[in-house]
């Protein structure tokens, strides 16, 4: 007998002679159909005016909504992946998609290296989420040394010390915290180790910033999905995600302790009073970290998100594209960014840009 | 009794026992992941996802329109390159070399490269041929496929060739037909629905396969049939959507896993029933 | 009396067809000849070209890192001015995973096997033959789906704790069997991967036992033996080679799956000794960081990519060779 492994062809029913032909006549119909539809699809050629992008997953959820109302309106398509920061520099530096997005900018040493110019598009902040049982949205309240004692693995329990300590009227459980951070290289872990980094000494000497470090502890999720979707799976952990993830999901968030010493929930006007401090340069390819802000309501990681362009592209109709889309955010779309809690660019800021783009980016 | 042998007869019933658990224990597992599948999978079946784009995040409608035409095209056009060659070599292992040294190394390879992990080929295609063409395209996806579907379509051709009795090739040499004639007109035939059987197979394997789209084809989330782009493709992006936090996007990704699953099911049971006309003869 | 002389009119173009078609013949049997011989020389390419293609492609990792790289923990890509990359958790989580997978799977496989020849009633016998078939049908993304959000749970919730306080004070298992308990664990992923890779098990022994000659099994029942006496003493020796290969198939399966393992992993490069703490497989770590790697990372994973080519390699061929054997002995 011969041995059939891996293919399975076992012992079958029977089946009558006219039902076999049947079948047999019924799918080589069925095969043909499909052959000749893939014939005459598969080589016609692409949709027009396609802008390309890839990048922080981060400003996701804002870009997307965009695209949508864009499409309505102009009847031009953003395609953009959201694949993280990482991946969007990767890809923008290999010219496979016409700009990349980031929420860790590059230095003007790196922009000027590449050709690339880079300019805000829109801000917005980080928050922990925490699923707990019984723990609302806002009840928790979490301090950066504390949180960056969670993710050094040093607090290892809900009802540690120094959770308790912040938060007396709250029942914590004494179950051991998981901790999930971002397996991919981020610009929204890029913001959040910056922030551990300033108020928590051994997360800077131990681990430092960056895209992405050397966890010391936690499961790696992809995206600020792949966290938001992790935390909500999985009873007591911890996660950090872009504020419109957790308000869409209906997360449980964290309020956290500012650098004045305030405790402040993240809502739009905490954002607005951390964002306000910025001070923004062109010169500098617009390169700012918002996080730790002083200030009595300043939401303490709050974070800008990065557009990069070709300065001299190959497809300068692409880049002009592209730039017609960001006019229009940057014009139409304020309201849509509020009602998910991102801070539009201010009106100075978005003229510095322009004037930018009008002396640096070619787009004939 | 016999102390012996009622020891004896106690051991053989345990092992009965143990041996009905396992049985029990493999089939609670495919009970609990097609009731899992076919339940989250049929609360979002409707005709909207058949005829709706993928949506963006958030969205309370769409449906998987682009993926699953972007698979369909490219399972089609990887079986479409891959099989035609598996069909020759297969031909030439069971014709022309049956017991040349060739042979026994190309089946040895060919038996590896079906077990092969696919996320290997992944980057294979994409060292040989996304990085040379500048970008993701669907072509490289299909080229993916298209080397899982090979080792798969050589093993079955071979496999039914060397079922069919000398006596027919050598009836039709003697009544003067030459060889490649021999081939085509009269083993062909007589394998006919064995080698389709394993071309179903073929297609049932790559239709479910995630791993070698990852890095070649992506995924894209609009409408794109233009081959020498990134194209939607169902097993993509269910992995995009099942990790997400939002509940429409895992819906969907449920109801896209139900679908593949019904399609892989269906192409294996549509093979058994051709190949049960082997068995008849 | 025959005339044998040839008829003045003899048709010469008669000749002349008769040797056009056999050169045509003899052409389409040279083209065909040859279109088949390549297409078995394509397999032997394909094979070549992934050998020569990831070799390429892991070079700027081997010439940075060396043979450090296997036992190297660190996995650190974001590193500057260079990145310190280190195998050894892949590595680790690749062969944890698959043992565990294996232990389970191995007797659960062998016990379907035997109860499908010799202890099922036949009329259900084709239908859970077909049952346990089907597993193997479905994609292994479904797997990894239905891992993370029923299988996961479940375990982590109710089997982890209490295995975590039963090994507590055992000296090598509380090691091994540490909390805290993770839904995303080497544990969970070996769980799926078990489930996955039984029914190729069950299949590859169902197959080798029917082959087990008639006479042999009727010889020993005719000595009195009992159903379990007869498969240890007669079946299982004799299928050795092709019960071993089959295990070996189903473990290159394991190796170097990817979908059903991913999401389940967790994918921490730390290696803790627990195994209900998160980890990475080679495909896993591929499958999460390629997208976004570059330069000497990207040939890291390629590198990666290269070694589970090779064990998987050198797995299947030794199953291949184990099943070679036990067809030798069949007389084929």
């Amino acid at each position: 007998m011969k041995l059939r492994y891996a293919l399975f062809i076992g012992e079958e029913a029977v089946l009558p002679r006219d039902m076999k032909r049947c079948l047999m006549k019924f799918s080589q119909m069925i095969c043909s159909a499909l052959v000749a539809g893939v014939a005459m699809v598969g080589l016609s050629s692409a949709q027009a005016a396609d802008i390309t992008g890839a990048g922080a997953t981060f400003p996701y959820p804002i870009y997307s909504k965009w695209a949508d109302s864009y499409k309505t309106e102009t009847g031009n398509a953003l395609n953009y992946a959201s694949v993280g920061s990482g991946a969007g520099i990767k890809q923008i530096q290999a010219k496979t998609v016409t700009f990349g997005a980031t929420d860790a900018p590059l230095t003007a040493e790196q922009l000027a290296k590449d050709g690339m110019a880079q300019f805000p598009m829109v801000m917005g902040a980080i928050v922990a989420v925490v699923n707990i049982d019984g723990v609302k949205a806002g009840e928790l309240v979490l301090d950066g040394k504390t949180l960056g004692d969670i993710y050094l693995g040093a607090v290892k329990t809900w009802d540690a010390d120094a959770i308790k300590k912040l938060n007396p009227n709250v029942k914590l459980p004494s179950a051991a915290i998981t901790v999930v951070r971002r397996s991919d290289g981020s610009g929204t872990s890029f913001n959040f180790t910056d922030y551990l980094a300033k108020v928590n000494a051994d997360w800077k000497s131990k681990v430092g910033v960056g895209q992405a470090v050397e966890w010391p502890v936690g499961v790696g999720a992809k995206g600020n999905e792949g966290i938001a979707g992790n935390v909500a799976q999985t009873k007591n952990s911890i996660g950090y995600v872009e504020y419109a993830y957790a308000k869409q999901n209906n997360l449980t968030y964290a309020s956290m302790v500012n650098a004045a010493g305030k405790t402040v929930k993240p809502t739009l006007a905490a954002f607005q009073a951390a964002a306000a401090n910025a001070s923004w340069k062109a010169e500098e390819g617009f390169y700012q970290i918002l996080t730790n802000q002083p200030g009595d309501a300043s939401w303490p990681i709050t974070a800008a998100t990065f557009i990069l362009v070709y300065k001299d592209a190959s497809d300068k109709a692409a880049v002009a594209e592209a730039l017609k889309f960001f006019t229009w955010a940057y014009d139409k779309g304020g309201k849509a960014a509020e009602e998910l809690d991102y801070i539009p660019m201010p009106a100075n800021v978005v003229a510095l840009v322009k004037a930018m783009w009008a002396k640096d980016v070619k787009t004939k | 009794m016999n102390a012996l042998y009622s020891a004896r007869a106690r051991k053989d019933k345990i092992v009965r026992v143990l041996c009905f658990s396992a049985a029990a224990f493999g089939l609670t597992w495919l009970a609990l992941i097609l009731f899992t599948l076919f339940s989250k999978g049929f609360a979002g079946l409707s005709p909207e996802v058949f005829t709706q784009m993928t949506p963006p995040p958030g969205s309370k409608t769409g449906g998987l329109a682009n993926a699953i035409i972007g698979s369909i095209m490219m399972t089609i056009i990887g079986v479409g390159i891959g099989t035609p060659i598996g069909l020759f070599a297969g031909t030439y292992l069971a014709e022309y070399g049956r017991h040349e040294k060739l042979s026994f190394y190309v089946r040895f390879i060919n038996d590896i490269l079906l077990s092969a992990p696919s996320i290997v080929i992944g980057l294979f295609i994409y060292g040989a041929v996304v990085v040379p063409m500048g970008g993701f395209s669907a072509f490289a996806g299909s080229l993916a496929l298209a080397v899982i579907v090979i080792p798969v379509v050589v093993r079955t051709t071979e496999d039914m060739l060397l079922l069919v009795p000398n006596q027919l090739r050598e009836a039709a040499s003697a009544l003067g037909l030459p060889r490649s004639l021999v081939i085509r007109r009269i083993a062909y035939t007589a394998a006919k629905t064995g080698i389709i059987t394993g071309i179903l197979l073929a297609t049932a394997r790559v239709a479910g396969e995630t791993a070698p789209l990852l890095f070649t084809a992506l995924s894209n989330q609009f409408w794109n049939v233009n081959l020498m782009k990134t194209m939607a493709n169902l097993p993509v992006t269910i992995n995009n959507f099942v990790q997400s936090p939002y509940e429409y996007w895992r819906q969907l990704a449920w109801t896209g896993a139900l679908l593949i699953t019904l399609a892989v099911l269906a192409l294996n049971v549509i093979a058994r029933l051709l190949g049960a006309e082997r068995k008849q003869k | 009396m025959t005339d044998m002389t040839v008829p003045a009119q003899i048709n010469h173009t008669g000749s002349l067809d008769r040797a056009r078609a056999l050169a045509g013949f003899k052409f389409g049997d040279r083209t065909f000849y040859w279109m088949t011989r390549i297409s078995a020389l394509a397999v032997l390419c394909i094979l070549g070209g992934i050998i020569i293609s990831l070799i390429i492609g892991a070079l700027p990792a081997i010439k940075t890192f060396g043979l450090d790289f296997l036992v190297t923990r660190r996995w650190a890509p974001q590193l500057s001015p260079s990145p310190v990359l280190g195998a050894l958790g892949p590595i680790y989580g690749t062969i944890v995973t698959s043992l565990i997978a294996m232990l389970i799977a191995v007797p659960v496989g062998i016990g379907i096997a035997i109860f499908l020849t010799e202890f099922c009633p036949p009329a259900i016998r084709r239908p859970v033959g077909v049952a346990i078939e089907l597993l193997a049908g479905i994609p292994s993304i479904i797997y990894g789906m239905w891992g993370f959000f029923v299988l996961a749970p479940f375990m982590t919730d109710h089997f982890m704790p209490v295995v975590i306080a039963t090994f507590q004070h055992v000296p090598v298992l509380n090691v091994i069997f540490a909390g805290p308990p993770s839904y995303l664990s080497l544990f969970n992923a070996s769980l799926v991967l078990a489930i996955m890779i039984l029914p190729f098990i069950t299949a590859i022994s169902r197959d080798v036992f029917q082959t087990v000659p008639p006479m042999l099994k009727e010889s020993a029942y005719g000595l009195g033996c009992t159903t379990w006496e007869v498969v240890k003493n007669v079946v299982i020796p004799f299928t050795r080679a092709g019960v071993i290969g089959g295990i070996m198939l189903a473990l290159g399966r394991a190796l170097g799956e990817t979908m059903a393992v991913t999401f389940i992993i967790g994918n921490s490069f730390q290696i803790n000794g627990s195994i209900f703490s998160p980890g990475t497989t080679i495909s896993a770590a591929i499958a999460s960081e390629f997208a976004e790697a570059s330069g000497v990372h990207m040939s890291a994973l390629i590198l990666l990519g290269l070694l589970l080519f090779v064990l998987t390699f050198i797995v299947l061929a030794a199953a291949r060779l184990m099943l070679a054997r036990l067809q030798e002995k069949q007389g084929k």
